[in-house]
C-alpha cells in the first residue's frame, strides 16, 4: 500500500492549503490592525478553527480520494477566506455565522467525499435527484418566506434555508444521468418538423417538462437570476451531450421570450433594466445600489484601499450599498483589494472552472463528463451573472458569489459541488499518477 | 464530447475575463470622473474628519452641531440637529448619504474653516500635525422663539405654507419657516417619501399667485410714476370688462366713488385694474424689477434652492419682459404672476424702510474656534424700489388696512401693525392661497413679514393675518 505521505497530488494540495491559510491569516491581521479594535482572542480561535477544518478536509481527501484534483480545495480555501475577511470587516457577528457555515460546509464536503467516492453511485439516483429538486422548489413556494420581493427562503426555526441552491445541484445530477442515458436518441432526429430534425417526443418530454417546471417555479419565486442560471446550465449540458446548437438557439430564444414577458409583468424587472442602462439618472432611487456599487469599485483603484481601510459602512454600521455582504461583496473586494485583488478573485474562479472542465475532459464516462460540465458551469456562470450585475455589465439579479458571499445555503451547496468535482476526478485520474 | 466541453469552457472564460475588463474600466478609466460626482458619498466623507462649526440662532438655540463619533472604524464628526424640524429647510443638512443643502451648503466654507487663505494654511498645519481641523461657528439672525411660533401657526392653519420675517433696515432674516417640515436627523429618505414635499423650502422655492398683496407693488408704481395720487377719485363698480373678460371685486361687491388710498385699504380690484391699464406694462414691469421680480434673489443661500418671482408661461418658464400681458390682471396679482414668500417679504421690507430693496442676510456673525469674530456681515442694498414719499404714503395706507380694513386680525395690543391681505384663488374647488404681508411697528418698522398658507378655505385676513400677529407677539415679547 502506498503510504499516505507519498501522494504527490495530495502533497501539492497540502502545500497550497497552507499557502491559502497564510493569506487568510495575513488578511485577518490586516483587518484587525486597520479597525484598531480592542484585541480579543476570538478571531484567533476562529482562524485556528478555519485552518483545522481545512486540514481535516484535506486529510479526508488524502484517505479517500488519493488521486483527485489538487487545486479545487485550496482555491475554495482562498475564496472562503477572502469572503470571511470582508464579511468580518462589515460585521463581526455576520462573520461568526459565516465561519460556522464554512465549518458545516466542510462537513458536508467530507460527507459527500466519503459517500460518493465512487461517483457512479450517484448516477443510479438521477431520478430521485430530479424529483427531490422539484420537491424542494415546490416546498419553497408553498411554505417559503418572502424577502425583498423574492420567495427564496424556507424558515426552519431561526434558520433560513435557500433550497434553490441545493435544487441546482440535484438538477445537474438529474440532467447528467438523463442526458447520458438518452444522448444518442436526442442527437439522432427521427423526423423533421419545419425542416428541422426533432427527436422522438418521448425522449425529450421528461427533459422539457423538468426544465420547464423548474423554470416556472423559479419565476413564481420571482428570482430571475436563478432561473437564468438553471437555464444556462441545462443548455451547456445539452450542448455537450448532443452537440446540437439547435437546442441552444431554441433555448436562448425561449428565454428571451420569457424575459420579455417578465418585463411586462414584473415592474421591478423594468427598474433593474433602467438602473442598468442609466443608473446615474436615478441614483437616489432605483439606481442607488448600482451607482453606489460603482463608486465603491472605482474608489478602490488599482491597488485598493487595503483590508478594513475602505469606506464601506455608514452611520449606525449599515453598509452604504445595501446587501454589501451578499450580492455586492465583489464591490467591497474591489474597493479594499483593488483591481489587483478583484482580478485575482475572478481568475481564481476561472482557474476553478478550468479544473472543473479539465476533470470533465479526463473523465472516462459520459455521466461524469456531463456532471463535471454542469457543476463547473454552475459556479462560473453564477460568478458571471452576479459580478456582471455589480460592475454593470448585465442587469442586476440577486445571486451569491460562490464561497465568498454571506449565506449558509450558498456556502454549503458550493462545498458539495467542490466535493462532487473531486469524486469525479478521483475516478478519472485513478492510475494516471 | 471533449471538443464541445472545450467550446463551453471557452465561452465561460470569455465571460469571466469580461468581468475583469469591466472592473478595470471603472477602477482605471472612469475613476477620476466618478470621484467628482456630487452623489458620491465619498466627497462628503472626507469632510467628516473636520469638526464642522455649529449653527446657532440669535437667541442661543443650537440648530446644528457636530459630535464626535465612529464611522467605519474611524474617528469622525457626525452632524446633529438638536431642534429637529424647527428650521430644517433653511438650515438644510450635511450628511454622508444625502450630501448638502440649505445654509449647511452655502455656509460650508465658514463651517469647515476654509474661507480665507490664512484659514487654509492653519488647517493644513493642523492636518500635518494630526490635529482636528475645526470650523467656525455661525450665529444666525434667526429668532428661534418666533420661528417656533411661525411653524406652529402654519401647522395649525392647514399644514402647508411659509413665513418670512426680515429686519427692514438691515435685511436680517429673523424667521424663515416652511411647513410641512422634516427631521434632518433621520436623513432625507423619509422626507423624500413623505407627502407634500417637506424638503421644499416654500419660502424660497414655493411660487404662489400673490393676489391682492401685489397691489402694494402696483400702488408703488402708480404713485412713483404720478399716474395717480392717494386722493385721486375712482368710481366703484362691482365688475368691469377688460381684454374681453369680466373682472370683478371680491364677493362682487360694488363701492361708491372713492379715492385711490381707499381702494388699496379695501382691495378694490376694479380700481386697480384701471390703474394698471393707465400705468401700462412697461412701467409696472420696471417697478417689479426694482422690487427684485424676474431675478433670483441674491443672498447667502444655495442658488438652486431659490426661485425668481415673476410672470410664468404655461410651461412654467419665466416670461421675458415686453411680452403682451393683460396688465389689468397683472395689476391685481393675477395673469400667471407667481411670487415666493421671500420676495413678498422683501416688498414689505422696502415699504417699511423708506423704499430701499434690502438683501436678506441670514448671518449675524461668524466666530472662529478661539471665540474671535471673523465676519459680521453688513447691510447690502440692492437698489431703490420706490421714492421715500411713496413708501411713506404706502406705510400709512397699510396701517389703515390693519386698523379698519381687511387685515384687522393682525392687530397686536401695544404694537401698530401695517399690512396687506391677499386671497388668491387656486382654481381647486373653493381653496385659496392666503397671504398677509406687512410690517411693525408702523411708524418705525423693525419687522417686515410675509405669511402664506396654501390651499385653505379662508381668506388672507382670516388665516394668514393671525399667524403674523402671533409671530410679532413672539418677536416683541423678547424686548421686555
Amino acid at each position: 500500500m502506498t503510504s499516505y505521505l507519498r501522494l504527490p497530488r495530495r502533497n501539492r494540495e497540502l502545500g497550497l492549503i497552507v499557502l491559502a491559510l497564510a493569506i487568510a491569516t495575513a488578511g485577518f491581521a490586516a483587518v484587525q490592525i486597520a479597525r484598531a479594535e480592542a484585541f480579543t482572542s476570538s478571531p484567533l480561535i476562529a482562524a485556528a478553527a478555519f485552518a483545522a477544518a481545512y486540514l481535516a478536509a484535506h486529510a479526508i481527501v488524502r484517505a479517500t480520494l488519493p488521486d483527485a484534483d489538487p487545486y479545487v480545495l485550496p482555491i475554495t480555501a482562498v475564496l472562503t477566506a477572502v469572503g470571511l475577511i470582508e464579511i468580518h470587516r462589515i460585521d463581526p457577528d455576520l462573520a461568526r455565522d459565516q465561519g460556522l457555515w464554512i465549518l458545516i460546509g466542510l462537513g458536508l464536503f467530507a460527507a459527500v467525499v466519503v459517500g460518493f467516492r465512487d461517483i457512479r453511485r450517484l448516477e443510479s439516483l438521477r431520478y430521485t435527484c430530479g424529483a427531490l429538486a422539484v420537491l424542494l422548489l415546490l416546498a419553497t413556494i408553498a411554505v417559503g418566506t418572502e424577502v425583498n420581493g423574492a420567495r427564496l427562503w424556507i424558515r426552519v426555526g431561526d434558520l433560513q434555508i435557500q433550497p434553490g441552491e441545493f435544487a441546482k445541484i440535484l438538477l445537474v445530477v438529474f440532467l447528467a444521468g438523463y442526458l447520458r442515458e438518452r444522448r444518442e436518441v436526442l442527437a439522432e432526429p427521427v423526423r423533421r418538423v419545419l425542416g428541422v430534425g426533432v427527436p422522438a417526443l418521448r425522449h425529450i418530454l421528461p427533459l422539457v417538462l423538468l426544465s420547464g417546471i423548474s423554470l416556472v417555479l423559479l419565476v413564481a419565486m420571482n428570482d430571475l437570476g436563478s432561473s437564468l442560471l438553471f437555464y444556462v446550465i441545462a443548455l451547456a449540458m445539452i450542448y455537450v451531450a448532443t452537440g446540437r446548437l439547435l437546442y441552444v438557439g431554441l433555448g436562448i430564444g425561449l428565454f428571451a421570450a420569457g424575459g420579455l414577458v417578465a418585463l411586462q409583468l414584473a415592474p421591478q424587472v423594468q427598474t433593474r433594466i433602467d438602473a442598468w442602462l442609466d443608473p446615474w439618472a436615478i441614483e437616489r432611487t432605483g439606481g442607488y445600489q448600482i451607482a453606489q456599487s460603482i463608486y465603491t469599485i472605482a474608489d478602490g483603484g488599482i491597488t485598493g484601499a487595503g483590508f478594513g481601510r475602505g469606506l464601506i459602512l455608514t452611520d449606525g454600521g449599515r453598509t452604504i450599498i445595501p446587501f454589501a455582504e451578499t450580492d455586492f461583496i465583489y464591490s467591497v473586494i474591489a474597493n479594499e483589494m483593488g483591481l489587483v485583488g478583484a482580478a485575482a478573485v475572478v481568475l481564481l474562479y476561472l482557474l476553478l472552472a478550468w479544473r472543473g472542465f479539465r476533470i470533465a475532459l479526463n473523465a472516462d464516462d459520459g455521466f461524469s463528463k456531463l456532471l463535471a460540465v454542469g457543476l463547473a458551469t454552475a459556479i462560473a456562470f453564477q460568478v458571471f451573472v452576479i459580478v456582471g450585475g455589480v460592475v454593470r455589465l448585465l442587469p442586476l439579479t440577486g445571486l451569491t458569489l460562490p464561497f465568498v458571499s454571506y449565506g449558509g445555503s450558498s456556502v454549503t451547496a458550493n462545498f458539495a459541488i467542490a466535493a462532487l468535482l473531486l469524486c469525479i476526478s478521483q475516478r478519472a485520474e485513478r492510475g494516471r499518477g | 464530447m471533449n471538443r464541445r466541453i472545450g467550446h463551453v469552457f471557452a465561452v465561460v472564460a470569455v465571460g469571466l475575463l469580461a468581468l475583469i475588463v469591466m472592473t478595470t474600466y471603472w477602477q482605471v478609466w472612469a475613476r477620476a470622473g466618478l470621484e467628482a460626482r456630487t452623489a458620491n458619498v465619498r466627497l462628503v466623507y472626507r469632510d467628516l474628519a473636520i469638526d464642522r462649526g455649529a449653527i446657532l440662532t440669535s437667541d442661543g438655540a443650537v440648530l446644528a452641531e457636530s459630535r464626535p463619533g465612529r464611522l467605519d472604524g474611524r474617528d469622525v464628526f457626525l452632524r446633529r440637529y438638536p431642534t429637529g424640524g424647527l428650521a430644517a429647510q433653511l438650515v438644510g443638512y450635511s450628511s454622508l448619504l444625502a450630501g448638502r443643502a440649505g445654509l449647511e451648503q452655502s455656509l460650508d466654507p465658514e463651517l469647515t474653516g476654509s474661507t480665507s487663505d490664512l484659514a487654509g494654511v492653519r488647517n493644513a498645519f493642523d492636518r500635518m500635525r494630526g490635529d482636528t481641523v475645526r470650523g467656525d461657528d455661525v450665529v444666525l439672525r434667526l429668532n428661534a422663539a418666533a420661528q417656533r411660533t411661525a411653524m406652529d401657526g402654519l401647522a395649525a392653519a392647514g399644514g402647508r405654507g411659509a413665513v418670512v420675517v426680515l429686519d427692514p433696515s438691515t435685511g436680517g432674516l429673523l424667521v424663515m419657516a416652511s411647513t410641512p417640515t422634516f427631521d434632518p436627523n433621520d436623513g432625507i429618505a423619509p422626507a423624500l417619501e413623505a407627502p407634500d414635499a417637506p424638503l421644499l423650502n416654500r419660502a424660497t422655492q414655493g411660487l404662489y399667485p400673490p393676489g391682492s398683496t401685489f397691489k402694494v407693488v402696483t400702488a408703488a408704481s402708480a404713485l412713483d410714476n404720478d399716474v395717480v395720487d392717494v386722493d385721486t377719485e375712482f368710481p366703484g363698480p362691482a365688475c368691469i370688462t377688460t381684454a374681453g373678460q369680466r373682472l370683478c371685486n371680491f364677493s362682487n361687491r360694488a363701492y361708491g366713488t372713492h379715492d385711490f388710498g381707499y381702494a388699496l385699504v379695501h382691495s378694490i380690484n376694479t380700481t386697480f385694474a384701471k390703474v394698471g391699464i393707465q400705468l401700462g406694462e412697461e412701467r409696472l414691469e420696471g417697478t417689479m424689477r426694482g422690487f427684485g421680480f424676474f431675478n433670483r434673489i441674491p443672498w447667502d443661500y444655495p442658488a438652486d434652492q431659490g426661485l425668481p418671482s415673476g410672470v410664468f408661461n404655461r410651461r412654467g418658464r419665466l416670461i421675458a419682459p415686453g411680452t403682451n400681458l393683460d396688465v389689468a390682471r397683472l395689476a391685481i396679482g393675477q395673469e400667471r404672476l407667481l411670487a415666493t414668500p421671500l420676495q413678498m417679504a422683501m416688498v414689505a421690507a422696502s415699504v417699511a424702510n423708506g423704499g430701499q430693496l434690502v438683501q436678506p442676510e441670514p448671518v449675524q456673525e461668524v466666530r472662529a474656534p478661539d471665540g474671535s469674530v471673523t465676519r459680521r456681515p453688513g447691510t447690502t442694498y440692492l437698489g431703490r424700489a420706490m421714492t421715500t414719499e411713496t413708501a411713506a404714503a404706502l406705510r400709512s395706507l397699510m396701517r389703515d388696512v390693519v386698523d379698519d380694513g381687511t387685515g384687522a386680525a393682525a392687530q397686536v395690543e401695544g404694537l401698530d401693525v401695517a399690512g396687506k391681505t391677499g386671497t388668491a384663488e387656486t382654481g381647486r374647488d373653493g381653496l385659496n392661497d392666503a397671504w398677509f404681508i406687512g410690517f411693525a411697528p408702523a411708524d418705525a418698522p423693525r419687522f417686515a413679514f410675509a405669511v402664506l398658507v396654501e390651499d385653505v378655505e379662508g381668506t388672507g385676513g382670516d388665516v394668514a393675518a393671525p399667524i403674523a400677529a402671533d409671530v410679532l407677539r413672539a418677536l416683541t415679547a423678547q424686548d421686555t
